[in-house]
């Protein structure tokens, strides 16, 4: 691949970004008026005095922008995540589920709501428990030290993973079906709905903080998509560098998590059709990744907001068409990356 | 060059060989032998710093190996791995890259001068046409060759190959003895690992034969592989003959 196609991925994926975000504001329960939008987004950022109906600026700033932020901010994060995982683990198949951390992030929820906390509470339930389900993983694997560490470790997270699920289970079937079973089921579905500014602004500094590190780090990634004695051949030290980029990850999941529940194939999707438009390595990697998992998040929001009178929970819609890209890649994709 | 003294690898509690006295100078190739769980590979692995030595010490260029960090031992020392197993689709320019990771620092991209040094490996091995190809979609001599060209990228001047030629077809396997002489005759001292003693006529200046149960023999090709060697550690036949001046091998059926 030249130069000039890779420009043309940014390029396009951008452009299909700002088209969705365009779109996103002005489709929903209360369509707006594409010149409103325009006359308001012009008003706000170049202090235009333009006249704009009042619903439009409270259904913008108030309902739709800080969904739309979320899905954003949501999709870049699990697709970033995704792809650093991806190559960490040596395989295109790998998600950010894979560790434990949405297993983990949503026992901590579930136990919030299960325990009628605040939403606040939830969110931190969430973070936490992600965090605390990969640092698990991650003791177990690092101590059983006769095998391979990466398969040590996703096999820990398989495991870890089941063990939490089945304690969801529990707490499901022990919760009041009225009140609190239907906003576990919401959570555990994912939702962007209830998103506040608040929320957001919690979340973000996070993502942030998961996102500088990867960033920093994005040619060196690189090498750890090699067998670790290349790696530590040419010269990386291999264990604590793979440290830093599971907790940047995890950091980012957890995050994401926290403030939309679990959205799945996000992080396993995104990342792979990325590597597919411009190549495996990292610092080209990353940055597409996000605005195609930014993109494809905010339309898939948007789809389950608008395809049908009540809203379709986005974890079924990726899980949709997620599963038939899996199965594809699964069939056909082998020579790319054997 | 690389210096390795009284040298005990191995596993704790599981030695593999013990007594190793080694000494490689600038443009000296060691060929290295022996069956299949012989220990070249765990040899290997201890002279790069990737296992601990059990016993004994490895100088690179004068300077004690266990003391170095990981990025000083890459600057001297070159790997070659046995079978690279590509995952992701990089391109050679990228995968040779690679090898520049102990020049460039912990957050940087590689720069001007890392990019000279990877495309100077490139054409030094003849691959400047696959230069752009994805590693993935390479036959196997076209990626040991980009290996190679990523150790040397690498700036080190001591190369270690594990069983380079294995996999290989026979025109391959040429090519690549044929760069060890060349990169010998440039001033590398090169350690290579084979299953087939002939090569070691063909490309080193020195033999170890590892045998089962840690017992080892160095020297000259010529007085290390002899059938009676040969068949102490394979446990065959061999007939060592020369065909026009040349040694070679003959398995006895």
């Amino acid at each position: 691949m030249t130069r000039h196609p890779r420009a043309l991925a940014y390029a396009l994926a951008l452009a299909v970004l700002l088209v969705l975000t365009a779109l996103a504001f002005a489709v929903g329960r209360f369509p707006l008026d594409f010149g409103d939008l325009a006359a308001l987004t012009a008003n706000k950022l170049l202090g235009a005095g333009y006249a704009v109906p009042p619903t439009t600026e409270t259904v913008v700033m108030q309902v739709r922008g800080p969904r739309i932020l979320a899905a954003l901010l949501v999709g870049a994060a699990l697709a970033a995540a995704g792809a650093a995982y991806q190559g960490m683990f040596r395989n295109p198949l790998v998600s950010p589920d894979l560790l434990g951390v949405s297993a983990g992030a949503a026992l901590g929820a579930v136990l919030g709501i299960f325990f009628s906390q605040s939403v606040l509470v939830i969110q931190l339930g969430a973070f936490t428990g992600g965090l605390l389900a990969v640092a698990v993983v991650y003791a177990v694997g690092a101590s059983v030290r006769r095998h391979d560490p990466i398969l040590a470790l996703i096999l820990a997270g398989i495991v870890i993973g089941t063990l939490f699920g089945s304690m969801i289970g529990l707490l499901k079937y022990l919760a009041d079906p009225y009140n609190q079973l239907p906003a576990i089921t919401f959570w555990l579905l994912g939702s962007l709905a209830a998103v506040a500014p608040a929320d957001l602004a919690l979340a973000a500094p996070f993502a942030l903080a998961g996102l500088v590190p990867l960033y920093l780090l994005r040619w060196r990634m690189n090498l750890l998509s090699l067998a670790d004695d290349e790696a530590r051949s040419l010269g990386v030290p291999v264990g604590r560098l793979r440290i830093a980029v599971v907790c940047a990850a995890t950091l980012m999941t957890a995050a994401a998590v926290a403030i939309s529940g679990i959205i799945g194939w996000v992080g396993l999707l995104i990342p792979h059709a990325a590597r597919l438009l411009i190549g495996p390595e990292f610092s080209r990697l990353l940055p597409l990744s996000m605005v195609l998992g930014a993109a494809f998040l905010l339309a898939v929001d948007t789809l389950s907001r608008t395809i049908a009178p009540i809203e379709v929970p986005p974890g079924v819609l990726t899980a949709l068409i997620g599963t038939p890209f899996f199965l594809w890649l699964f069939a056909t994709a082998r020579r790319s990356w054997q | 060059m690389l210096e390795a003294r009284g040298l005990g690898y191995g596993y704790p509690g599981r030695p593999v060989g013990r007594g190793l006295d080694l000494a490689l100078g600038a443009g000296e190739v060691l060929c290295v032998l022996g069956p299949n769980g012989g220990g070249k590979t765990t040899l290997f692995r201890t002279l790069l710093g990737l296992l601990p030595a059990q016993a004994g010490s490895i100088l690179l260029d004068g300077q004690a190996l266990e003391a170095m960090s990981r990025g000083d031992v890459a600057r001297r020392v070159g790997y070659v791995p046995q079978g690279h197993a590509a995952q992701f689709a990089f391109t050679v320019r990228e995968a040779v890259l690679m090898g520049r990771t102990s020049h460039i620092s912990l957050f940087a991209a590689p720069g001007a001068a890392d990019r000279d040094a990877a495309e100077h490996a490139i054409q030094a091995l003849g691959i400047g046409e696959l230069a752009e190809r994805v590693v993935t979609e390479l036959s196997g001599g076209e990626r040991q060759l980009t290996m190679i060209a990523r150790a040397l990228a690498q700036g080190a001047r001591a190369l270690v190959l594990d069983e380079p030629t294995a996999s290989l077809d026979f025109g391959n396997q040429v090519r690549v003895l044929r760069e060890i002489r060349r990169l010998a005759a440039e001033g590398y001292a090169v350690v290579f690992s084979t299953h087939d003693p002939g090569q070691a006529f063909l490309a080193a200046s020195r033999v170890l034969l590892l045998a089962q149960g840690g017992a080892q023999r160095m020297g000259t090709p010529d007085e290390v592989i002899t059938g009676e060697n040969l068949r102490a550690v394979y446990g065959v036949e061999v007939r060592v003959a020369a065909v026009d001046g040349a040694r070679a091998c003959l398995p006895v059926l």
